[in-house]
């Protein structure tokens, strides 16, 4: 199609075989759509993807908050992650009220320490946390030096463990370890399987209980699907991980359900709970009205309680009274503008139902660290290759608990509940929810969001800060969908009415209309010249 | 907030808590973003390039553009040199720079890949640089990495024909766009040519006009930089970014002239002006010595709010020492002033600069630090106001105590990079904040009937 070969067009031959596997413009033909993802960025391209650590301390470990997370590595990578996420966590009793989150805990390695190894000041830095914090678990996230010197973190976190009986987890997140954030998350879910999951007892006391799994409470979204649930009588045993605590994934285990909202950093621990203790697990998206409702209605449908379907319903009919007229305001100001979105692994999906909602239809989107499950659906899940980067990746393997594991319905009634509509241990992809001709683009770099705002002339670019203000100096609007631009939450019901406020905003703002001086457009001379003929 | 950090204050050789620093490679990015059409080149994981990137973007509110080798596992194994050859090539390709310059990581360095031999080997369009610089994120700060990535420039494009030019050399140190704007102005008030680098003014700053460049229209171009060895005087300011690449002028050029704190407040801007004149032989016009007279009046005039009061100021050493001349200047007590980069110069002479004003009270000053120190410091004895980077802002907030924000990284204002702290109108924009954020709190905790209309 024009647009993508006019985007590919800029390319050199070698970069141009690349990209194209990677870069797809929607047909819906007698072929399905596929991508290219989760392999190697080209080196100098100014790619916008991180690194393993950020997927594994930055995003999945980091938002624990009763946890003393410590970067083992140079000073750099504790200081770029240290506040700059939005991971909103509160003090509660449950977790001691204790809160690591305002801090950044860092062995800060020296040349000495490089060359003669770090464990001995790794483990003088755990002596200290423990005598300042007395926390109650312990995790140590390597960044790239560690693993080249030989630093065995594991064998740190044991013997920390059997000195001072506090639970202590060891990661091998170098940052150079798969081709993106993702190898991160993989090695955290890991870790969360193997040593915290299913070592708690406390039963949880509501009557519908769920885990809110790949919620990182940015902007306090978690919060308002908290709220919601609650209102539904749905009680959440855990958030993996944003506002999360150490004390209550102990106990993740022992509830009825997951839900699962960022698919691609946390689909190891729903799956493995699967095998493990057979808990089933939802694909949710509490991003937009409709989409809200649909979850809480599949979240109803699982569990099959005439009472609480009739109560979920009733909340939805509340809640959306109570935004409809902002969101009819809202959606008369957006209704026909179209939206580029470009995210980390699943927001870019999330966030085309929610501009949906407004009127609003996304041309292009596009995933720094997805796989092709992301985009495909589950299905094509088998068809992945899986190439040396990946297999670097530890897999484990988990197999049916003896004592805890427990179905919680038979096969038959899960396949009838699929067929309902509930989107039961699968994901559907971002590409079937989308429309022909936009613009689909796997690990996006700079020049392709600069090229794409031109080419398809998006009104506004959902993106994070290494595009946004590239984007707005080129007179298109933009939100950052990785800190909300400080804004939030922008989930649930009452999230919508603050998105739509949010983007109307930055389409809208009188200042774009100072962009041009008035002398760009005003002759600086005027007047008749003697011949009587008037100039401009 | 904060509310785990405890009082009693324990000796600590092995955890960091709340750093008052970053590492070599941002310093190397920001610096290289200082030279015009310049594309900066992390040689190491991608992740490194996306946190730089971030926090630059973050604190300019700017698109703060660099490419990454994207090392993976191989790479780490085999070497980065084909990770490298590769950016380069589709860097000119993609980007067009005139330039690139490559710094190393943590990464990089510990594999030991000698980037110096690979950019021998290696195929560079005509009329095209690749330059770099060493920075080890395990050794020095991000002001080392700044000073390294300097003197990479110089050391790569810097040429000497024998023939002065007749222009200064004038080293900003690191600043904002604000300062440099704000450097060269009093340079061309004092008829002083000179060639500033690296020069943030128009590249970290560039103006909205609705079509983004790559690169903005500002930053010292290539040319001016292989000028530089016949530069007829040198003026580095901040001892700790530009001092070694002073010194480099010295020994490689034997060009000479002043290594100066960066001019914050009347003392050190003096000193800046002074350094000017000596250069260029004509007296300080008048309009300058009425900005100075200017300044003066205002912190004579507000000095009942801001005599004795105490302040504790942290951030990076070449600022921290310039804002402590400040507040001095203002009759404040610098009761701790902290540095996280690791060099113990800074405490002598930050030391040597508050010992000149004979004060009674005591002050602390320390090196190689984190804000947790810091922290535990004031709950024992607290400070009227804290001067230094947004991560003071736990701090202010869980003790309660007015702050303002200046030097990097600001990650959450906006506005104060397009100033200047620098020159004598940076000191009123500074003193107005300070007198401001003290004033401010005298207001906000006073009874109804001390509230005043009038001071």
């Amino acid at each position: 199609m024009r647009e993508r070969e006019e985007l590919l067009d800029k390319y050199t031959a070698k970069v141009y075989k690349n990209r194209k596997q990677h870069i797809t413009q929607l047909e819906f033909g007698a072929e399905p759509d596929t991508i290219t993802a989760n392999t190697r960025a080209i080196p100098g391209t100014m790619t916008a993807r991180g690194c393993c650590y950020a997927g594994c301390k930055g995003v999945v470990v980091g938002p624990l908050k009763d946890v003393a997370v410590i970067t083992h590595g140079p000073i750099g990578c504790a200081f770029y992650s240290w506040g700059t996420r939005r991971n909103k966590a509160k003090n509660d009793p449950e977790s001691d009220n204790k809160n690591f989150v305002p801090y950044s805990l860092c062995t800060d390695m020296r040349p000495t320490d490089i060359v003669f190894g770090g464990e001995k000041k790794l483990e003088k830095a755990i002596e200290e946390v423990i005598d300042i914090f007395h926390p109650k678990c312990i995790m140590i996230c390597s960044t790239c030096p560690i693993g080249l010197i030989g630093d065995d973190v594991q064998a740190v976190a044991k013997r920390t463990e059997a000195q001072y009986g506090i639970k202590t987890i060891g990661f091998s997140c170098e940052g150079y370890k798969g081709v993106s954030q993702s190898a991160g998350h993989h090695i955290a879910n890991n870790g969360l399987m193997r040593y915290i999951i299913g070592t708690g007892d406390k039963k949880p006391v509501g009557k519908f209980t769920v885990n809110l799994l790949g919620e990182y409470n940015i902007g306090a979204d978690g919060w308002e699907e908290e709220r919601i649930l609650k209102r539904c009588g749905i009680d959440v045993v855990s958030v993996f991980t944003g506002d999360g605590s150490y004390e209550t994934l102990q106990n993740a285990h022992l509830a009825d359900l997951n839900l699962v909202m960022c698919h691609r950093s946390i689909n190891y621990v729903a799956e493995m709970m699967k095998t493990k203790y057979g808990m089933d697990w939802i694909k949710v998206n509490f991003i937009g009205v409709g989409a809200t409702c649909k979850s809480l209605r599949m979240i109803g449908k699982y569990f099959d309680d005439p009472e609480l379907i009739a109560r979920i319903e009733s909340v939805i009919a509340e809640e959306t009274e109570s935004i409809r007229e902002d969101m009819e305001n809202y959606k008369a100001k957006l209704k026909g503008k179209t939206a580029g979105i470009f995210v980390g692994g699943s927001r870019a999906h999330h966030y085309q139902l929610l501009l949906r909602d407004l009127g609003m239809e996304t041309i292009m989107a596009g995933y720094e660290f997805a796989h092709r499950d992301d985009y495909e659906g589950s299905a094509i899940r088998p068809f992945i290759k899986s190439d040396a980067d990946t297999k670097n990746i530890e897999e484990i393997t988990v197999e049916p608990d003896p004592e805890k594991y427990r179905t919680r319905y038979p096969e038959e009634m899960l396949v009838s509940l699929q067929k309902d509509g509930v989107e039961l241990d699968a994901y559907t992809g971002m590409i079937p929810d989308m429309i022909k001709g936009s613009m689909v683009v796997d690990d996006y770099n700079f020049l392709e969001v600069d090229q794409l705002g031109k080419i398809m002339k998006p009104d506004i670019i959902f993106s994070g800060i290494k595009d946004k203000y590239s984007t707005m100096k080129d007179g298109i609007g933009s939100r950052q969908l990785h800190s909300y631009d400080y804004s939030g939450p922008y989930s649930g019901f009452r999230g919508a009415v603050i998105f739509a406020r949010d983007v109307a905003m930055s389409i809208y703002t009188p200042t774009w209309r100072l962009v041009k001086a008035p002398w760009k457009n005003t002759p600086l001379l005027t007047g008749t010249i003697s011949g009587g003929e008037k100039h401009a | 907030m904060l509310d785990m950090t405890t009082k009693d204050i324990k000796e600590r050789s092995g955890i960091t808590i709340n750093p008052c620093k970053t590492c070599e490679p941002v310093g190397a990015m920001f610096c290289a973003l200082g030279v015009h059409k310049c594309m900066p080149h992390s040689h190491g994981s991608q992740g490194c390039s996306s946190y730089h990137r971030t926090v630059l973007t973050r604190h300019f509110k700017e698109p703060a553009i660099a490419t990454s080798s994207s090392f993976t596992e191989g790479a780490s194994v085999f070497g980065g040199r084909s990770n490298l050859n590769t950016a380069v090539k589709n860097i000119f390709d993609m980007y067009d720079p005139d330039i690139i310059a490559v710094h190393t990581t943590c990464l990089s360095e510990t594999i030991g890949d000698d980037v110096g031999s690979y950019i021998l080997d290696m195929e560079i369009p005509e009329g095209k640089y690749v330059i770099h610089a060493s920075t080890p994120s395990y050794e020095g700060s991000h002001i080392q990495g700044f000073s390294n990535m300097m003197m990479g420039f110089i050391n790569y494009l810097s040429k000497q024909t024998g023939t002065k030019t007749g222009i200064t050399a004038l080293f900003p140190g690191w600043v904002n766009p604000g300062d440099c704007r704000e450097l060269k102005a009093i340079a061309k008030a004092m008829e002083v040519p000179v060639t500033m680098f690296p020069d943030f003014d128009n590249t970290m700053d560039s103006p909205m006009t609705g079509h983004f460049e790559y690169y903005g229209a500002g930053g010292t171009p290539i040319p001016e930089i292989g000028r530089l060895g016949d530069a007829s005087s040198v003026i580095a300011l901040g001892k700790f970014a530009s001092g070694e690449s002073f010194d480099l002028m010295q020994k490689k050029f034997h060009i000479s002239g002043a290594s100066l704190p960066m001019p914050v407040g009347i003392a050190l801007t003096d000193r800046y002006i002074m350094a000017l004149r000596k250069i260029s032989k004509k007296e300080v016009p008048s309009g300058l010595e009425a900005e100075r007279g200017r300044l003066v009046d205002l912190l004579m005039d507000a000095t009942s709010y801001t005599y004795k009061k105490t302040v504790a100021i942290f951030g990076d050493p070449d600022i921290v020492y310039s804002l402590t001349s400040l507040c001095l200047e203002m009759g404040m007590i610098p009761r701790y002033v902290v540095t996280g980069t690791p060099k113990s110069e800074f405490e002598t002479l930050t030391r040597e600069l508050i010992d000149s004003y004979n004060l009674e009270e005591t002050c602390e000053v320390k090196a190689d630090t984190d804000l947790f120190w810091l922290h535990q410091k004031i709950k024992n004895d607290e400070v009227d106001l804290l001067l230094g980077s947004s991560y003071g802002k736990y701090i202010a907030k869980a003790e309660d105590i007015p702050f303002v924000r200046a030097g990097f990284p600001v990650l959450d204002r906006y506005g104060a990079t397009i100033q200047s702290v620098c020159g004598y109108k940076g000191g009123v924009y500074l003193a107005e904040k300070i007198i401001d954020a003290l004033l401010s709190r005298y207001d906000r905790d006073v009874a109804d009937e001390d509230f005043e209309c009038v001071l």
